[in-house]
């Protein structure tokens, strides 16, 4: 195996991806809404439609706005359905956001007449081709070096929701936490919520052409899954979380070079063996995690525990 | 007597209605709460006492009615009110400390955008150590029992620093200990001039923690000092034909009488 440049931008791409995803990521499985960025992946299809047609060019501004306010619709629709119609959360969701993927799918047809935004390419990406679409070349220390142009969009993204998330900690923390209480308390959780819809909006969007929608939706739940097992801690939940994507970003595209030629096969995508990889860090963390882990778990249920009524005894002293 | 709805109660409510899909959940509720009192909200399931309660606080949509907290409407009295959500309503698995929920009420007072500062943390410590559960402050909520966790709610509540409390159910499943703890620190609040509103489901003991009663069931049926309104008439009114519960209920008003 050789590891060339393109390997290192692909490695980087993909890493920046990981993290803008972990973050917002974090907070939605926290609120057990998880699949939400699922449903916010698909439905932001025809807001990118919508941006491309209106406007007729593929600059970025205009699909964000209209992948944001998709990814708005998608909380107000999911909600409102399960609301008034009394059905279950999820379900609402799965009505909203197979309606607006269809509605998406149907736009893009329409517009492939004329251009070429490809459905395939929507939901599987092309990480592959990343090198190739370079914003720009710096010379550094007598290299020449490609910066791809979905790095410089994935980064902007990242610092936008890494900024928002520390500058908003705390609100998103009570959000999440206890919604009601930030409510009473002048922070309004539903605000908050559809905040947070918006950034995973933006960063599904950021996130299509180069790593396609499938990855990204593992992204958002997986590394955030993987840390909660890991810390009792919020502030590490985020930071493991970041660091659990970019180890999967990296283990994908070395195991998408290296596995594939042994198994006897010509080549797979970087991006399938990305969202692979961190399942198989789940699966690590889910058997080995120090205290929530599967094999920690057989062996503190052999230990006796100490009876409720005798720690409570120790701890009763009131005031 | 006609409620007079003065600027100088905690709780003022005129023609509160409150819907779930067009059916009451509460009726036409008029009531004032009298400042520095134990007020305890009674009613059997379903009677729409948490729905009241946050109704109180713009938590859910009312159907008609005005509500005054002091005179003026909730939005701009947050700072005087103190809320304790049911134990059940949040998820104790959540990646915090005992520490970090009572600091959650103080962030009104740490201000948007602003990070906890150590400052809020001492005085989180404090408010457990008010509780008593100070040396488990580190703890992740989940490692904590169910009367612990009621404390850190509570130690939450006071860290408000509100003039008015309003708490679901605090004595829910609560061990003996956390129950005299809850009862010492409302009367506490109670000296100090504050008053507490609480929806409370043991009658056996209403009338022994309670100084005022509010008596509902979807509408008030009566409201009043605990001597006067706490009578086995009024619970038949209440609980209506549950007679198990009226004859509990009688019991508790022997009870409670043989404790003055």
């Amino acid at each position: 195996m050789t590891w060339m440049p393109a390997d290192t931008s692909i490695v980087v791409v993909g890493s920046l991806c990981a993290v803008a995803c972990a973050l917002p990521g974090c907070f939605m499985v926290l609120r057990r809404m998880s699949m939400m960025g699922d449903a916010i992946s698909h439905a932001v299809l025809p807001g990118l439609a919508l941006g491309f047609l209106l406007t007729g060019s593929r600059a970025s501004l205009p699909m964000f706005m209209g992948a944001a306010v998709m990814g708005l619709l998608t909380a107000y629709f999911t909600q409102s359905i399960s609301k008034w119609g009394k059905v279950d959360r999820g379900a609402a969701m799965g009505i909203t956001f197979t309606t607006m993927f269809a509605l998406g799918l149907l736009l893009i047809v329409q517009a492939t007449d004329h251009v070429d935004i490809d459905p395939g390419c929507v939901l599987y990406g092309a990480l592959e081709l990343t090198p190739f679409n370079t914003f720009g070349v710096i010379e550094m220390a007598g290299y020449i070096i490609d910066i791809p142009h979905s790095a410089i969009v994935l980064s902007i993204v990242l610092c936008m929701n890494l900024g928002i998330i520390i500058l908003l900690f705390k609100e998103f923390k009570i959000s999440a936490y206890d919604p009601e209480l930030a409510t009473t308390l002048g922070i309004n959780a539903q605000l908050m919520h559809y905040l947070l819809m918006a950034m995973v909006a933006v960063t599904t969007v950021a996130a299509f052409e180069s790593v396609g929608s499938i990855i990204v939706i593992a992204m958002l739940v997986v590394p955030a899954a993987t840390a909660q097992l890991l810390t009792d801690n919020l502030k590490i939940m985020l930071v493991i979380s970041a660091v659990v994507g970019v180890l999967a970003a990296v283990m994908g595209h070395i195991s998408a070079i290296i596995v594939p030629p042994m198994l006897g096969f010509d080549g797979t995508s970087t991006s399938g063996m990305i969202a692979g990889s961190a399942g198989l860090l789940f699966m690590f963390v889910w058997l080995f995690a120090p205290r929530y882990g599967l094999v920690a778990k057989l062996f503190s249920s052999r230990k006796i525990e100490v009876p409720e009524m005798v720690a409570s005894r120790d701890s009763a002293c009131p005031k | 007597m006609e409620p007079s709805h003065s600027a100088s109660h905690p709780l003022a409510i005129h023609d509160l209605t409150v819907a779930y899909h067009r059916k009451p959940v509460i009726w036409d509720i008029d009531l004032d709460i009298p400042e520095g009192k134990l007020v305890g909200v009674i009613g059997p399931n379903g009677a729409g006492k948490s729905t009241l309660i946050k109704a109180c606080m713009d938590l859910i949509p009312r159907a008609s009615g005005e509500i005054s907290i002091y005179g003026k409407p909730y939005k701009k009295q947050r700072s005087l009110v103190g809320y304790v959500p049911q134990r059940e309503s949040v998820d104790w698995d959540f990646p915090v400390s005992a520490q970090d929920v009572v600091a959650m009420g103080l962030y009104r007072k740490v201000g948007w955008f602003k990070p906890v500062r150590k400052k809020h943390l001492d005085k989180a410590r404090e408010m457990l150590s008010h509780v008593g559960i100070e040396h488990l402050a580190e703890r992740q909520i989940s490692q904590l029992s169910g009367g612990q966790q009621q404390r850190v709610f509570l130690a939450r509540a006071l860290a408000q620093e509100a003039k008015f409390y309003m708490m679901d159910e605090p004595f829910a499943a609560v061990d003996a200990a956390t129950e005299r703890a809850i009862v010492s620190l409302l009367r506490e609040l109670k000296n100090q001039g504050k008053t507490c509103m609480v929806v409370h489901h043991d009658l056996a003991t209403v009338a022994k923690y309670f100084d005022w009663v509010v008596l509902l069931n979807m509408r008030i049926v009566d409201a009043g000092p605990t001597d006067l309104v706490f009578t086995e008439e009024n619970l038949r009114k209440t609980y209506g034909g549950k007679l198990s519960l009226l004859d509990e209920a009688a019991q508790a008003m022997r009870h409670g009488k043989s404790h003055k």
